[in-house]
């Protein structure tokens, strides 16, 4: 696995303030700084809300108070498509009764209004993403791991700094699971674009992340450098996520 | 145990191939044991349906009476039914096309107050007899209507008549537009919650959101929600007669009617009936053959949320209002004649007590009975798809077209059919209750599959592989998996085919001399002899009580939201 | 839930089929239209004077209408419980007799005054009534005075008729026109067809549109203003006289040959043209008793609209023609 390079600490990708959600029966409030590049594993037991900190980051979710800043810039009142965010979930990722190549075609004209530029650019993305000649195929005829990888060249001809991943490889079987991660920091690679990815398996941290935080009952708990996150030990319930008996 | 579950529950996540997209196929959905059991179920609903149906206009056919018959295929048939198919397809072409914006709008505006209200309303219309749809359609549309006098306040005279094919189409959209429109508003919910995370976070407009998401769905659904309310408008009759104008506005129903209750002629109104099977048949195959279902994506329980349309909130609420107008209008003025009635009187007038006890009695026995028909009917689609056994397929195709084309069966021909039948067998008062629950339990059966089916499909796409390799089968599979994931529209069903038996009066016509009196048939009795305000405060009360069968099933949408952190 | 529902269904179809067995002893079965036995028609009232004079009992059957009335007759046959069937017009007789289900009821019809003369030895005639254009008087100052103005007068004022295919109102005016324009009732219908605001199924939804005030004028019957002005107390709605005359109509009942008493049959009938039978239908049916009452009628009975002249056909006649004459209606309405 290729050693990612080197973040550049001064520049922030995103910064969250304080940006405080409020549901019914909770609040969370989330405070963080990820650095440009970074590859950042989201941990944490179901529901403690790893999920409504990619929606306050992509916009899905409207925040009480506080700021998100990416790239230096407040993004209050912007809308989804208008942030330099891409994500990518779990499942349905990808609209059934479209082709893969519309799927893809679709990040870069919303419409799908394609010209022949648009086209090469949709075919190259699939043949990077190890899916030269799937461009015609429902997604039904495709595997999980494939429909992910489809995801990815969605994301790849969005051509955004950022990239959220919601459990990205949860469906998947092991061996598929080592070639998105492959591909995913291939990707990383060749854009320097900062990853944030939500998982539940030790092993996808340490394949793929440089930084980790966990999140714990609306607040990241903790957030360090993935060998300082590793070796922390005065969270219980990290630590029954890491798998060690106190 | 529980390790071992878990262990199982992960395998069968991580199978590829499940999820996204995954065509719908009966493969790894079911035991063999469970589809067997669905096969049986089916075969014997068909058999059902089939016999109940064919053994009475047999019987009606040996029933000829000497000297009847004479032409069939005259100028005046093809005239009637040029007539019924010209009708049919406007009043079906408008209701379709005008319930696709009203949809879009619903499902985009999921949280505004009077929503569920709005979607209460819609079950209304099909619940009411023909005749108190008709008179308040003509309080707001009529020569003396709401609209009218605006026109005429304005300085119009009369500028609007309802009498004609206007009249015949305003009425036809009132009943069938709240219909298309439930049943178009369920395809679009569920549209998996991740699509319009997508959607946004590639920053689809309007238009694309419609061309490339929601229309796929919608084209879909077409094919089934046409033909419904083509073979609902194609068989109308008072509608028809009232505010046609005059006998050139004619339907085959009301030849058959003619027929049969007219000139005592049981052959000819059979023959007449098969024709209108025929043709609306034909037509709904050829619907079909136009339209494919789309390919479904499972959801995957998150909560939906929309984050398009914001530029269209002006759009949406005009769609909206101006539905709420059209659909609420001639309900309100049910309404207001219903107050208007001598209502303390009438509360406690112990013939009324025995109608909707009666009324009451009937349509629950007859919408248990339509879910216990339904649910065989559904479940073979997916268990018979992509399987090699013919007989399956054959045996699903039929169900599939029997629960559909029962519609164009005139409840007045297998009424008088299962009369003929059982007045030999100690008189006919002892299984009227029986047969007016079987006739109302079918009549109701298309609507039931509609809301039903694409539910289903969607359920068992999600919740089939695992059901089968965690072991939870047969009966545990329906009350731990299945009955819990489809209570709502389980629920919506059961109201449709409630309100739909509750406003029914063509089975109870027929028997209605055994002593059964229901709401409708008191109703009917009191217009016909003067009392025209106590018949308005008797539609006031079917109303209401079908307004009380839709709350459970939107009373359960509230706790289906929650959040997902 | 389902097991109660279907427990219930059974119990309520059960009590149902077996209330009539508990009744007395002797029975007599009368197949009627529904609304003579609501709660304001006539039946109570009958049945309760008539088992004064037997030791009997009487149990209606109401079907919905008259025609339903013999459409249920055919479908029993034979089997049928019927010692009675009361509520036949005088059009639906010919038909009634040919289904050979009924036995003359060997009584003297002398006493009965009845229009147009009818006389029958199967069915006897218990009330009439004559069909007659009921109009708004709030609406309709200048209602016409003949067939003839109601057929040429204004368009605009508008007319709800019944369909002659579906009711018996429908197939009366029918009759109307064909009795007052003979050869020319396709030409009087071709013109009165700018008029007819809409044709209902069934008088209920014609009088409904009516009532509504759809249109200033109904076809009903010249009796129809008695219920207003009895029950309502209004005077709004009057009958309009023709000078042509008014068609008829005369309800009438027979026994069935498989009568199970044709003694206590032929008693009840003869109890039907009696003064204590006759003095119910007035102010319950609203129609005109065929033979004297106990009591003068009610006066608003004297305001009605009384036809000089009576058309009606004979019931071979229209046993005959009706087809032909629903054709040429069919035809001479449905022309652009």
């Amino acid at each position: 696995m290729p050693e990612p390079s080197s973040p550049k600490p001064d520049i922030h990708a995103i910064r969250l303030a304080a940006a405080t959600v409020s549901f019914k029966d909770k609040n969370l409030v989330f405070d963080c700084t990820i650095p440009q590049g970074a590859s950042v594993a989201v941990t944490g037991p179901s529901g403690a809300g790893k999920s409504t900190l990619f929606n306050v980051i992509a916009g899905f979710q409207p925040i009480r108070s506080g700021s998100v800043e990416i790239f230096g810039k407040d993004m209050a009142g912007r809308d989804p498509a208008e942030r330099p965010v891409s994500i990518v979930f779990q499942e349905n990722n990808l609209f059934a009764h479209l082709t893969v190549e519309q799927n893809v075609g679709l990040g870069i004209d919303p419409s799908l209004r394609l010209d022949a530029d648009g086209r090469g650019r949709v075919d190259d993305a699939l043949s990077r993403a190890g899916l030269g000649g799937f461009g015609q195929r429902k997604p039904a005829q495709l595997s999980g791991g494939e429909r992910q990888r489809v995801a990815l060249a969605r994301a790849i001809v969005r051509r955004r700094p950022i990239l959220l991943l919601d459990e990205p490889f949860a469906a998947l079987d092991p061996a598929m699971r080592a070639d998105m991660a492959a591909l995913l920091a291939q990707l990383r690679e060749e854009t320097n674009s900062t990853l944030l990815f939500i998982t539940h398996q030790l092993e996808d941290v340490q394949r793929l992340a440089d930084r980790a935080m966990f999140i714990d009952r609306g607040l990241i708990a903790f957030a360090a450098p993935l060998e300082t996150f590793l070796e922390h030990r005065r969270l219980p319930a990290l630590n029954d996520f890491l798998g060690i008996d106190r | 145990m529980a390790g071992g579950d878990e262990r199982e529950v992960r395998i069968a996540r991580r199978r590829p191939g499940q999820g996204n997209g995954r065509r719908i196929s009966g493969h790894g959905m079911y035991t063999t044991s469970e589809r067997r059991a669905i096969t049986g179920a089916g075969g014997f609903t068909l058999a059902f349906i089939v016999l109940f149906a064919g053994l009475a206009t047999g019987v009606l056919l040996l029933h000829a009476q000497d000297g009847a018959g004479g032409t069939l295929f005259d100028a005046y048939l093809f005239r009637i039914t040029r007539f019924t198919l010209l009708q049919a397809g406007v009043s079906t072409l408008l209701s379709v096309v005008l319930a696709i914006p009203v949809a879009r709008a619903l499902a985009r505006r999921r949280a505004f107050t009077g929503r569920s209200w709005i979607i209460r309303l819609s079950a209304l219309p099909l619940g009411l007899p023909a005749l108190v749809a008709a008179l308040g359609i003509v309080e707001v549309w009529g020569r003396r209507g709401v609209i009218n006098e605006l026109l005429a306040a304005m300085g119009l005279a009369n500028p609007v008549s309802v009498y004609g094919l206007a009249g015949i189409l305003i009425a036809h959209v009132f009943f069938n537009l709240p219909l298309a429109v439930r049943l178009l508003l369920a395809g679009l919910e569920r549209i998996p919650a991740e699509y319009w995370l997508t959607s946004a976070n590639l920053g689809m407009r309007s238009g694309a959101v419609f061309r490339l998401i929601e229309w796929p769905v919608i084209r879909g659904l077409l094919p089934g929600v046409a033909g419904l309310v083509f073979m609902l408008c194609a068989t109308s009759f008072t509608i028809v007669l009232t505010l046609g104008g005059g006998p050139a506005a004619t339907t085959i129903e009301v030849a058959i009617y003619q027929a049969l209750r007219f000139d005592f002629d049981p052959p000819r109104a059979v023959i007449l009936s098969a024709l209108q099977i025929l043709l609306t048949g034909t037509l709904l195959l050829v619907l079909r053959l136009l339209g494919t279902p789309a390919e479904e994506a499972p959801t995957t329980g998150r909560t939906i949320r929309r984050f398009d349309g914001a530029r269209e909130r002006l759009t949406d609420a005009l769609v909206i209002g101006a539905f709420v107008a059209f659909t609420a209008a001639p309900l309100l003025a049910v309404v207001a004649s219903g107050l208007a009635a001598d209502l303390p009187r009438l509360a406690v007038d112990p013939l009324l007590h025995r109608a909707l006890i009666t009324s009451l009695l009937i349509s629950l026995a007859s919408a248990t009975l339509c879910l216990v028909i339904a649910i065989p009917t559904v479940a073979i689609g997916p268990a018979s798809e992509n399987r090699p056994e013919t007989p399956l397929r054959l045996l699903a195709g039929g169900l599939h077209a029997a629960s559909s084309l029962i519609l164009l069966v005139p409840p007045v021909v297998v009424a008088t059919g299962w009369f003929l039948m059982l007045r030999g067998l100690g008189g006919t008062a002892r299984f009227a209750p029986f047969v007016i629950v079987v006739i109302n339990a079918l009549m109701a059966l298309p609507f039931v599959v509609r809301v039903l089916a694409p539910a289903y499909r969607t359920h068992v796409a999600r919740t089939g592989r695992l059901s089968v390799s965690l072991g939870v089968t047969a009966w545990h599979r329906i009350r731990w998996i299945d009955l819990p994931a489809l209570r709502r529209p389980l629920m919506t069903a059961f109201a449709f085919a409630m309100a739909l038996s509750l406003g029914d009066l063509s089975a109870v016509a027929i028997f209605g001399a055994d002593g059964i009196v229901t709401l409708p048939w008191l109703l009917f009795s009191r217009m016909g002899s003067y009392r025209t305000a106590d018949a308005a405060g008797v539609a006031l009360l079917l109303g209401i009580v079908c307004l009380l069968l839709t709350l459970p099933s939107t009373a359960s949408e509230k706790t289906t939201s929650k959040h997902d952190a | 839930m389902r097991r109660t529902t279907l427990t219930a269904l059974m119990l309520f179809a059960a009590t149902s089929a077996a209330l009539p067995a508990l009744a007395a002893e002797k029975t007599l079965s009368i197949y009627t239209y529904e609304s003579f036995v609501t709660e304001w028609g006539p039946g109570a009232k009958v049945a309760a004077e008539f088992e004064k004079t037997c030791d009997c009992k009487i149990e209606w059957v109401g079907v919905a209408d008259g025609v339903e009335l013999l459409t249920r007759l055919k479908l029993e046959g034979e089997g049928t419980k019927a010692d009675i069937v009361l509520g036949l017009d005088t059009n639906l007789v010919a038909e009634a007799k040919a289904t050979g289900l009924f036995t003359p009821h060997q009584l003297s019809p002398e006493g009965l005054t009845v229009p147009g003369n009818f006389a029958d030895d199967t069915f006897l005639p218990y009330d009439y009534g004559h069909f007659a254009v009921v109009y708004d008087t709030g609406t309709l100052k200048n209602p016409p005075k003949s067939l003839k103005e109601l057929v040429e007068g204004d368009p605009n004022e508008k007319i709800v008729i019944e369909d002659p295919r579906t009711s018996t109102p429908g197939l009366g005016l029918l009759l109307w026109v064909k009795s007052v324009y003979g050869d020319q009732a396709a030409d009087a219908w071709a013109k009165l067809k700018d008029r007819v605001l809409t044709v209902t199924p069934g008088w209920s939804e014609a009088y409904g549109l009516f009532t509504k005030g759809e249109a200033p004028m109904v076809l009903s019957y010249t009796t129809s203003p008695a219920y207003h002005m009895v029950a309502e107390d209004t005077e709004r709605y009057q009958a309009a006289a023709f000078s042509e005359g008014h068609y008829v109509q005369i309800e009438v009942a027979g026994m069935t040959k498989t009568s199970h008493d044709p003694e206590l049959a032929r008693k009840f009938l003869a109890f039907m043209t009696g003064p204590d039978f006759q003095s119910i239908i007035p102010e319950t049916n609203w129609m005109m008793p065929v033979a004297a009452t106990k009591e003068p009628l009610p006066a608003a009975f004297d305001k009605l609209v009384k036809p000089e002249h009576t058309f009606l056909y004979s019931a071979d006649e229209v046993a005959a023609n009706r087809k032909a004459w629903i054709d040429e209606w069919l035809a001479a309405m449905s022309a652009k």
